[in-house]
């Protein structure tokens, strides 16, 4: 493990030092990225100054429950290039390369590209939380700053089985399906507002399918201590995050499976 | 001009094959429309206060908007931009036609293609089953079309400018980041331009981008009423005079200097 932590951090190392020899190009994506973000917050910006509330929710708290997803999101996007051109890495048949490493599957593809730019992201998301923790009245117990801390981390996890499960289709399609994205920015676009809003089937394919809830709304809800209309207890907030870790173990186990039935494509 | 015809079907025939993209593209939209129509009629619920627009009409809109896509001017032409890059627009030089005209009709086929495979089968979906309301009027539905043959102008023109400022950055990043940014949220995309404070609607009426998607969906819905349609139609074709002859003049310039790199 430590050994693994280890190799990461060197791939993490070399990948940031060739992007940084582009430093213009890093410097406007980096703007770039945050600025396609700050433009879709803006309009929450507009129609909260239109609305004032959101079925009982104060434009601050939408924004912590923002900051939340956001982070998560940042961290696990940073590593997911490798993930994401996964088909081209299958078709090419350069898999068969990382199959030779006496390491992981995974955690070498993980270390292909840090990829810095999605910093924007980043940056927007600490900018935001911040903004909106200094303007709610939170009574922060060590719970829930370590609540906060479990929140990002899993939702990190969440998020970063979504990219190995994307990948894993490869196996089968030899190309990363961009409906897959759906799941994963479109998860991103939903649970960034209070999961209550929505429609009940809706907000059943990201309860119980693809559990994004889990990472965002009901620990926000036990963090800004909300009464939840969908009446899940309080146990249950403070332990949903911990759905992300065990869905990333979860998709890492098909991957393994998918990595089991990988077949070269021998070009 | 049967050049510029022949350039426009050859690569509006191109972009049609691309048909795998377009179904993932079509998931992606209605996907797209029903969070944003949710989160508007949950606001819509949360708040008695009278607001600028009906929540019809702004579900009307946002599928409008998801439906017409494709027509916003926010991404590049990569193969202009490779042009560029590799000295290859020399060749493009060679040929005996206008070089602006040739990529405003590459333009032209750039946007119009993915947007019928798009709009067409979208527009069923969401006019049967996803709320989305008919034209206010039939003189609602004439301004409307006729106002997206303005939008299309606006947004080809646009796209052209930005393609020929290439020829100064090489990597082109920069300037189509700048304009993605701009088109995202002055077109109205982000949310319907009546929404905003009324400082910044003033700056957004004046600017270009809202003739690409905002007049003509307020058209649509009648929220603009067809009896000013005139006014909007004017603001779109002066906008597309100015926009074309910038793009003109920019590319001017830019031959003037052009160093064809490599052989």
């Amino acid at each position: 493990m430590v050994d693994a932590i280890r190799l990461y951090l060197r791939y993490a190392s070399i990948s940031a030092r060739s992007q940084m020899q582009y430093r213009a190009s890093f410097v406007m994506e980096t703007i770039g990225q945050f600025g396609n973000m700050g433009v879709e917050f803006i309009g929450t910006l507009v129609l909260f100054g239109r609305f004032d509330t959101l079925e009982g929710w104060s434009l601050a708290e939408v924004a912590f429950l923002y900051g939340l997803v956001h982070l998560g999101f940042a961290f696990a996007d940073t590593f997911s290039r490798g993930f994401d051109s996964f088909g081209v890495t299958v078709r090419l048949g350069d898999f068969d390369r990382l199959l030779l490493r006496p390491r992981s599957t995974a955690l070498q593809l993980a270390g292909q590209e840090i990829v810095l730019r999605r910093l924007g992201r980043l940056v927007l998301a600490v900018g935001v939380i911040g903004w909106a923790t200094a303007a709610l009245d939170v009574d922060w117990t060590a719970a829930k700053v370590a609540l906060s801390i479990l929140t990002v981390t899993c939702g990190a996890a969440l998020f970063a089985g979504l990219m190995v499960l994307h990948a894993t289709l490869a196996f089968w399609t030899t190309e990363t399906l961009e409906m897959t994205n759906i799941v994963t920015h479109g998860g991103v676009e939903t649970t960034q507002f209070p999961l209550s809003i929505y429609r009940p089937w809706f907000r059943g394919i990201f309860t119980f399918v693809f559990p994004l809830g889990a990472v965002s709304y009901f620990p926000a809800i036990a963090i800004l201590g909300k009464a939840d209309p969908l009446g899940s207890p309080l146990w249950f907030q403070y332990a949903a995050p911990l759905i992300g870790l065990v869905f990333l173990l979860v998709c890492l186990r098909v991957w393994e499976f998918g990595v089991r039935r990988y077949m070269s494509t021998g070009s | 001009m049967r050049a510029y015809g022949a350039i426009l079907s050859a690569n509006f025939r191109t972009l049609l094959q691309y048909r795998a993209a377009a179904i993932a593209g079509f998931t992606t939209q209605i996907f797209w429309g029903f969070i944003r129509v949710m989160i508007f009629e949950a606001f819509f619920r949360s708040s008695s206060a009278s607001q600028p627009m009906t929540v019809d009409e702004v579900v009307t809109y946002i599928w409008l908007g998801q439906a017409f896509i494709m027509l916003l001017p926010w991404n590049i032409d990569r193969e202009i931009h490779n042009l560029i890059r590799s000295g290859h627009v020399g060749y493009e030089l060679l040929r005996p036609v206008d070089l602006y005209n040739l990529w405003f009709s590459r333009a032209m086929a750039y946007r119009t293609a993915p947007t019928l495979l798009r709009a067409v089968p979208l527009l069923t979906l969401a006019l049967l089953f996803l709320g989305m309301g008919l034209p206010a009027s039939p003189e609602a539905g004439l301004a409307f079309a006729l106002s997206m043959v303005g939008a299309l102008l606006i947004s080809c023109a646009f796209t052209t400018l930005v393609n020929v400022t290439m020829m100064w950055t090489i990597s082109g990043q920069g300037a189509a980041t700048m304009a993605g940014i701009a088109v995202t949220i002055f077109t109205g995309m982000v949310v319907p331009i009546p929404f905003f404070p009324e400082w910044a609607q003033t700056v957004m009426e004046v600017l270009p981008f809202r003739g690409i998607a905002d007049t003509p969906y307020r058209l649509y819905t009648g929220h603009i009423p067809a009896g000013d349609a005139l006014f909007h139609l004017a603001h779109q074709l002066a906008w597309t005079a100015a926009l074309v002859l910038a793009g003109r003049w920019v590319l001017s310039r830019g031959l003037r200097r052009l160093v064809v790199q490599g052989g």
